[in-house]
């Protein structure tokens, strides 16, 4: 899929650049996810029985994870959210290029994810 | 007897972890002030001690807990004699930094009163900020703080101010780990003693930079790690004042640490064992002994005279990158850079760099109020060492140049 790392980050940080921008109404404290080196903001919506999900990171390249995570999980029923497996993230080759930090900021973001489904769930 | 000819080849192969690869790529490693790579003479020291010495110490009669006893006693004179202490009862084995400034700070609980004032400085590592606070909140006593200026340097002339008759404590670092900052502890010493405070100085950083002499500087505690001392992790070294040391109750009571034990009342070993309950790391602080020798076998000085040669070139070949910006720009300080690069966040930079086998720190370096004081939320920081070399540093600056290239 990619030749080299350089390719995959670019890939990243391109994803990045173009995750759409989140309201900064939301980037409360409430919003931050915690495990991570860099600042997460994840905010969650439930429109038309989907959830929509917008975030935001200081950093860039967490900016793309969360883009591959948001493209994934965004725009799904909480049933889905809550049954999907996260093993694509095992099989995309991400977590290898993660260290042991980084990965358990990655594993925040989907538990957050997969919280707030629970919660839409359970309205 | 130190070296006058300084052989950088032969000194990167006294390190067999600086050959070895990372992700393909040839590992450089420039993050010594979060721990230093290990000689094969420290490795091998351990492998030893295992293979033909283990034993407990101070407690059997037979051969080899004798000979582990005077090997661990031996360790205990060369850390004596490397600090210029009067007395090498005056030197406790601890598990780190860390443990040391516990052990100190625990010994101050019955020592302080409501309405006693410590001073700690802008510049420390959490270990010497957390400890402290914890004291005050048991004691009762009050946190002053010596402010720095944008140079990443005290303001001594605030510190003036701070003393009074009420300062019981004062600790600082000899040497900032986020920036570097070579602090005037001798000063802040002799200026808390016209006060009757004690001085802890954590000195860490120092240690493995230049020649420290307690006596000379007169500290009442002085703490270090043997892993940033190029010995193995678990191993710290607490000096204090033979005066201060009996004054200070144990920290953790055990076998060892015990005079006579009844049902009714223990009484203490005397120094040092007071404070070295159970069974110590006795392989560790052997190995640390050994590399003590081996940095005096290099030399402090030529250590001293090559980092800063090599802290002058990574500085200039750093700022010639456009939109950097080093913080703690005060010439008296050891090889560390801590910096950013416009906008670009540290975990972007060190994250990419990573992939070229480059190793360095970023965030906020257990030192918040710091990062506070430059408002950023942290920095990437290279820490140098005599075993790295001007190439690795121009194989940091092409890895930089990549990296501001991907993320801009």
């Amino acid at each position: 899929m990619f030749s080299d790392w350089t390719e995959k980050y670019e890939y990243i940080i391109d994803l990045g650049k173009s995750l759409s921008v989140i309201d900064p109404k939301f980037k409360t404290p409430e919003n931050t996810i915690k495990g991570c080196q860099s600042k997460v903001w994840l905010h969650a919506e439930n429109t038309d029985n989907k959830i929509i999900f917008t975030a935001d990171s200081d950093a860039i390249i967490t900016k793309g994870i969360i883009a591959i995570l948001i493209r994934v999980f965004s725009n799904q029923s909480a049933k889905d959210i809550i049954n999907a497996k996260s093993d694509f993230i095992e099989e995309i080759g991400l977590k290898q290029h993660l260290s042991q930090t980084r990965a358990n900021g990655l594993s925040s973001m989907v538990k957050q994810i997969k919280l707030y489904a629970i919660a839409y769930s359970n309205k | 007897m130190e070296n006058n000819t300084f052989n950088i080849g032969s000194i990167r192969n006294d390190f067999p972890i600086l050959n070895s690869k990372v992700k393909g790529k040839q590992l450089i490693y420039l993050d010594n002030a979060a721990t230093t790579q290990t000689p094969k003479a420290v490795i091998d020291s351990i492998v030893s001690y295992y293979s033909n010495l283990n034993a407990n110490i101070h407690r059997g009669v037979h051969y080899l807990s004798q000979k582990a006893t005077e090997a661990y006693e031996d360790a205990r004179k060369k850390f004596q004699k490397q600090l210029n202490a009067k007395s090498s009862s005056e030197i406790i084995f601890t598990s780190g930094t860390t443990h040391s400034i516990n052990l100190v700070a625990n010994g101050f609980i019955d020592l302080l009163n409501k309405g006693d004032e410590i001073i700690v400085s802008h510049l420390e590592h959490h270990s010497n900020i957390v400890p402290w606070q914890m004291l005050c909140e048991k004691t009762g006593a009050t946190m002053r703080v010596i402010p720095m200026n944008e140079k990443g340097e005290l303001i001594f002339s605030e510190y003036e101010k701070l003393l009074s008759d009420k300062t019981k404590i004062v600790f600082v670092n000899h040497v900032s780990n986020a920036l570097g900052t070579i602090n005037p502890v001798k000063e802040i010493i002799s200026k808390a003693h016209e006060f009757g405070a004690a001085v802890l100085i954590d000195g860490a950083q120092a240690l493995p930079h230049f020649k420290v002499d307690v006596t000379d500087l007169d500290a009442d505690f002085y703490v270090g790690s043997a892993h940033k001392l190029y010995g193995p992790t678990g191993v710290g070294i607490l000096y204090g004042k033979e005066d201060w040391l009996t004054k200070i109750p144990p920290y953790q009571g055990g076998g060892e640490m015990i005079d006579e034990v009844t049902f009714e009342k223990t009484t203490y070993a005397k120094l040092p064992n007071k404070f070295e309950a159970g069974t110590p790391n006795i392989a560790g602080v052997i190995a640390s002994a050994v590399a003590l020798d081996y940095i005096n076998r290099v030399g402090l000085d030529n250590i001293a005279k090559y980092e800063k040669e090599l802290l002058d070139y990574a500085t200039g070949k750093l700022l010639e990158i456009d939109g950097v910006k080093i913080y703690g720009d005060t010439s008296n300080k050891t090889s560390v850079i801590s910096f950013n690069i416009g906008n670009l966040h540290h975990y972007d930079i060190g994250s990419i760099i990573d992939n070229e086998g480059i190793a360095v720190r970023t965030g906020h370096h257990c030192a918040q109020p710091i990062m506070d004081y430059f408002n950023v939320s942290g920095t990437v920081r290279i820490s140098l060492s005599f075993y790295n070399t001007k190439e690795e540093i121009d194989s940091l600056i092409n890895a930089i140049m990549m990296a501001k290239k991907m993320l801009s």
